[in-house]
């Protein structure tokens, strides 16, 4: 119990300090918005994943549908950038609310398919409704607002958004942190481990499924409402089933069954594609690829998967 | 009404290339159980291993050599990545792999073959329509519609006939069975990804007729591909066939009308089956799941 | 030419590494010695290097790469030595605003340069004017990147989509009937030439027989072609490009339409016609800019100049990247300054010189809307050549008689204060 203090102290106190430290290494606190971006996005999805054992391949809509969200409600609404987090959410956790019901009855592949299906339908609509989402062009022409708070008008330049970004972070986090020691996320890994016996001891198990999938699309909906202020710009390619499927890789490299392991995993995927593509433009893909491979076949656990168990044997 | 019927046909067309796609990836599925990601790359692979060799042997020589050359890499990449994944029952990890391999194969053949694209000649005789009113049917695909039933014929007729074969319908129901019962499954499983595999080779090269052959020729059609094994029922076979003929009409009618929707219709139809009939057209219930 | 690509970013990363590791600077020692303590002047260059683009994006940098070479030989920019620091957008417009903006902030470029879709353009000048950071939209053709959305520190090179449809409609209804039929891809390029091409054809009193109008990315034309057909146009006008265009010709061409009427396109480039087969290599559109031109001087050194670098003939693409990274030296040699406004200030009206612009008409960059003011090369598909004599010149118009006025553009210019 204390180990889990002292890492999520060293954890947070990281992510805090980060405006200082992350310079020293090469770093740049554009690049740590992003990784943080993500990380959310793949701790949201790791609750389907990770914890209660749905292979999710289409979390990249709830995601764009957030970034949508978001940058819609700025263009036409208002300029609040705080409202506009909070829509660009709300769109990402109903449409993966109302979706739920379609999916939570399918497992394995099956649930990987239909929940591709979705999003590839998704990522269609904003691909071809040019008048609405800029189609192909993506939709530009928000941008994030200085920040009122009262007694101070912040503008979000880059280390003023990582803040930004941390705090709502923090509440993501927290929330998945919470759910997870109720009994809600008991009963998630209890029909992750498995769904049968789950069953036979009367637990509606698709209704379970149909809440992880929805607070994963509400995490996915905040994690792409942070994304499209990030870039000021959303596209269809944010919805495509390959982002689906590097919010997967994220979560498997840092480990599914920890509470960190996603962070881990966004951490070295973002920052290598970041660093390689600058290395090699032309040959970046290799190394992404080479990076699944290796991921798969050594640390089928994760990172953290790896730590956990030398600790153990320690 | 005309127009309607030229597109369903020109879209069953579309459906047997899919099919074939479809095939390749569902005995993969079914014997190896590996979600391949990788299948849309050995599709390029085979083709511009053809394109590659076409000055040399011919057309006719290419369209053989280059799938059975896709086939071997099939082996190898088998051998020395896929096997890893055969004691992993959850098959997030074979599809997480081959879609990294998929990104390599991508980057490869761009550093191999440069980005810009490759014109592929084909036969001047099979360059030109047959008749008039039916003008987009064209010498050229009419030749691949038979290829491509030549293709399943001779796969359908391998799988009942040849003991290899029969070894390979047995593992697809049954692997551990087959295994006690003495059949080298090691064996038995690389020859069904190399097959998988050459019938995606196969598939590029006649692709690369209609095509650009390009490095990211393989990118949309991976999906498309997923799709039809997915409505034909997976661990069919014939189920894939089907699914691969069904989403290319139905793309192909839907282009018809509404243009903008074609290639959004066939993700409509798959999510309607899984609502509906999870198990696909002709699929077994309970696999993958 | 892989490893000569790889080479550059390399020796980027090892500077800066020797910035913070002393031990390092024996590496590149070359490159320090002459630099002699001065930092570079960095040109960030963004274009997708992988995707469907690749094969554009990398001519473009070739070509840039080939004026740095030329500059840094007679002394670089302002005394110092230039260096380019490449990135690569994937097509991907929000990838590319990022690498746009990791290159300001992280490695800070003086000057960047890149795009080949409009998309990408259009949404780098913007991130640009965000930094007030001068940008050259090297491709990226749409209109509003110098009309409604320009920007004091955004400068085009290639042509704006109304200057191509003016220069191929001009020649169509020149020497063909006016019986058209037009195919739109659906996305902003597409819908910005079709609105020019069709508006011209209306004003010329001919016969728009319909537009079918294809998703960006489509493989199968069939539906299309078949509508085509049964209309009987005199001329077929194509807005495709890239994959697109390639997919779209040789579907055409097996159902031997290319022999029953004109084949036209506002932009033919070098790479796609090269990836056609020889009977699909057909129809009449316009070049940015073509490598055999015999009477043009210097044209035939830059030719065998960059034939010899990179084994390939340059292709519109690599003019353009050319052009782009010469005008930062001649803006910068002009302002006595690599300041953003005073860069900016001096490449409006700026002439290419002869030996940079290798095209008749004097190419200039226009005051008031930044839009350089390019020769169209109009000509028709050479099918009996091989590559790279893929196309034959039959006219050369000059750009400034094609562009519309920055005022009917809608273009409002505001330097800062």
């Amino acid at each position: 119990m204390s180990r889990r203090i002292y890492v999520n102290g060293a954890v947070w106190l990281l992510l805090l300090t980060a405006a200082l430290w992350l310079p020293l290494i090469g770093g740049y606190m554009a690049l740590a918005s992003r990784v943080l971006v993500y990380a959310l996005a793949a701790m949201g999805l790791n609750l389907l994943l990770g914890f209660t054992g749905c292979m999710s391949f289409g979390e990249a809509a709830y995601f764009g549908l957030g970034g949508y969200g978001t940058g819609l409600f700025l263009t036409h609404l208002t300029h609040s950038t705080v409202l506009a987090v909070i829509a660009g959410t709300i769109v990402g956790g109903l449409a993966a609310f109302l979706f739920g019901p379609l999916v939570m009855r399918r497992r394995g592949i099956y649930f990987a398919m239909i929940t591709v299906a979705i999003g590839q339908i998704f990522y269609f609509i904003a691909e071809r409704w040019n008048s609405f989402t800029g189609g192909e062009d993506g939709l530009a022409g928000f941008s994030r607002q200085p920040l009122h708070l009262g007694f101070a008008i912040v503008p979000l330049d880059a280390v003023a958004f990582y803040y930004f970004v941390l705090f709502f972070f923090a509440i993501g986090a927290g929330v998945i942190a919470l759910l997870l020691h109720s009994p809600l996320g008991h009963t998630f890994i209890a029909i992750r481990e498995n769904r049968r016996r789950a069953q036979f001891l009367g637990i509606h198990v698709e209704r379970y499924v149909w809440a992880s999938f929805a607070i994963a699309g509400v995490i996915a909906g905040l994690a792409g409402a942070l994304n499209a202020l990030q870039n000021n710009f959303i596209s269809p390619i944010n919805l495509y089933w390959v982002e689906s499927g590097n919010l997967v890789i994220m979560a498997v490299l840092g480990g599914m069954r920890s509470f960190w392991g996603p962070l881990v995993g966004a951490i070295i995927f973002v920052g290598i594609q970041d660093y390689v593509s600058s290395y090699f433009p032309n040959n970046w893909e290799t190394f992404i690829g080479g990076l699944f491979i290796v991921a798969v076949i050594f640390f089928p656990n994760g990172i953290l998967g790896i730590v956990r168990r030398r600790m153990k044997a320690a | 009404m005309e127009l309607l019927l030229f597109d369903a046909f020109n879209g069953l067309i579309q459906g047997t290339f899919y099919a074939l796609m479809a095939l390749g990836l569902s005995l993969i599925i079914s014997l190896n159980s590996v979600i391949n990601f990788a299948h849309g790359g050995f599709m390029v692979v085979g083709a511009y291993l053809a394109y590659t060799l076409a000055p040399y042997i011919g057309f006719w020589g290419a369209l053989f050599a280059g799938p059975i050359l896709a086939g071997f890499i099939g082996i190898i990449v088998e051998r020395t990545l896929v096997r890893y994944m055969y004691g992993r029952p959850d098959p997030i990890y074979s599809l997480l792999l081959t879609f990294g391999f998929a990104l390599i194969i991508e980057d490869v053949v761009r550093t191999i073959w440069g980005a810009q694209g490759l014109p592929f000649e084909i036969p001047s005789a099979l360059n030109s329509p047959v008749s008039t009113t039916y003008f987009f049917v064209t010498g050229y695909r009419l030749f691949v519609i038979a290829a491509i039933a030549l293709a399943t014929i001779a796969l359908f007729a391998f799988l009942r006939l040849s003991r290899f074969g029969i070894r390979i319908r047995a593992g697809i129901l049954d692997l551990e069975t087959v295994s006690t019962l003495g059949v080298n499954v090691y064996l038995l499983r690389s020859v069904n990804f190399a097959i998988g595999t050459l019938l995606a080779g196969f598939a590029g090269v006649l692709a690369a007729g209609i095509l650009q052959l390009a490095p990211t020729m393989g990118d949309d059609v991976i999906m498309a591909t997923f799709v039809a094994v997915v409505v034909g029922g997976i661990g069919s076979l014939l189920g894939s066939v089907l699914g691969g003929l069904l989403i290319g009409l139905a793309a192909g009618v839907t282009t018809a009308y509404y243009p903008a929707a074609s290639d959004v219709v066939i993700y409509i139809i798959m999510a309607v089956v899984l609502i509906v009939r999870p198990r696909g057209l002709l699929g077994q219930e309970g696999l993958f799941e | 030419m892989s490893t000569e690509r790889i080479k550059l970013p390399v020796q980027r990363r090892t500077i800066l590494k020797a910035g913070v590791a002393l031990g390092a600077t024996q590496v590149m020692s070359p490159f320090v010695i002459k630099a002699l303590g001065e930092t570079p002047v960095k040109i960030g260059w963004i274009d997708p290097f992988t995707g469907t683009y690749a094969a554009l994006g990398t001519s473009q940098l070739n070509g840039a790469k080939m004026a740095v070479g030329e500059i840094n030989k007679k002394g670089g920019i302002l005394g110092r030595q230039v260096q380019i620091l490449a990135e690569d957008s994937a097509a991907n417009v929000g990838q590319a605003t990022e690498k746009l903006n990791k290159l300001v902030d992280q490695e800070k470029v003086d000057f960047t340069a890149g795009g080949v879709s409009s998309a990408e353009a259009a949404a780098m000048s913007h991130a640009a004017n965000l930094k007030s950071m001068l940008y050259i939209a090297v491709g990226g053709h749409v209109d509003t990147i110098t009309g409604t959305d320009c920007y004091w520190n955004t400068f085009k090179l290639c042509s704006d989509t109304w200057m191509l449809s003016e220069a191929l409609c001009a020649t169509l209804l020149k020497k063909f009937g006016k019986r058209w039929y037009f195919c739109t891809p659906d996305y902003a390029w597409g819908h910005f030439l079709y609105k020019g091409a069709s508006t011209i054809l209306d004003q010329a009193k001919g016969t728009n027989l319909g537009n079918a109008v294809l998703p960006l990315g489509a493989t199968d034309f069939t539906s299309a072609l078949i509508k085509v057909q049964q209309a009987k146009p005199d001329v077929f006008v194509v807005f495709q490009s890239g994959d697109d265009f390639v997919n779209l010709m040789k579907q055409a061409t097996q159902f031997g339409m290319t022999k029953t009427m004109a084949f036209a396109s506002p932009l033919l480039e070098l790479e796609p016609e090269a990836a056609l087969p020889v009977e699909a290599r057909t129809g009449w559109g316009v070049m940015e800019w073509w490598w055999d031109q015999p009477n043009q001087p210097h044209v035939k050194e830059f030719v065998a100049t960059y034939q010899k670098l990179y084994k390939a003939t340059p292709s519109g693409r690599s003019w353009l990247g050319y052009a782009a990274a010469h005008s930062f030296a001649l803006a910068a040699e002009k302002a006595k300054s690599i300041k953003a406004p005073k860069m900016a200030r001096a490449m409006e009206g700026l002439v290419l010189p002869p030996e940079v612009a290798l095209e008749p008409n004097n190419p200039y960059y226009r005051a008031g809307d930044h839009q350089c003011m390019i020769t169209e090369f109009v000509g028709e598909v050479n099918q009996k050549g091989k590559y790279p004599d893929l196309f034959t010149v039959s006219e050369e118009l000059a750009g400034e008689k094609l562009a519309k006025s920055p005022a009917d553009k809608g273009c409002k210019m505001t330097f800062p204060a």
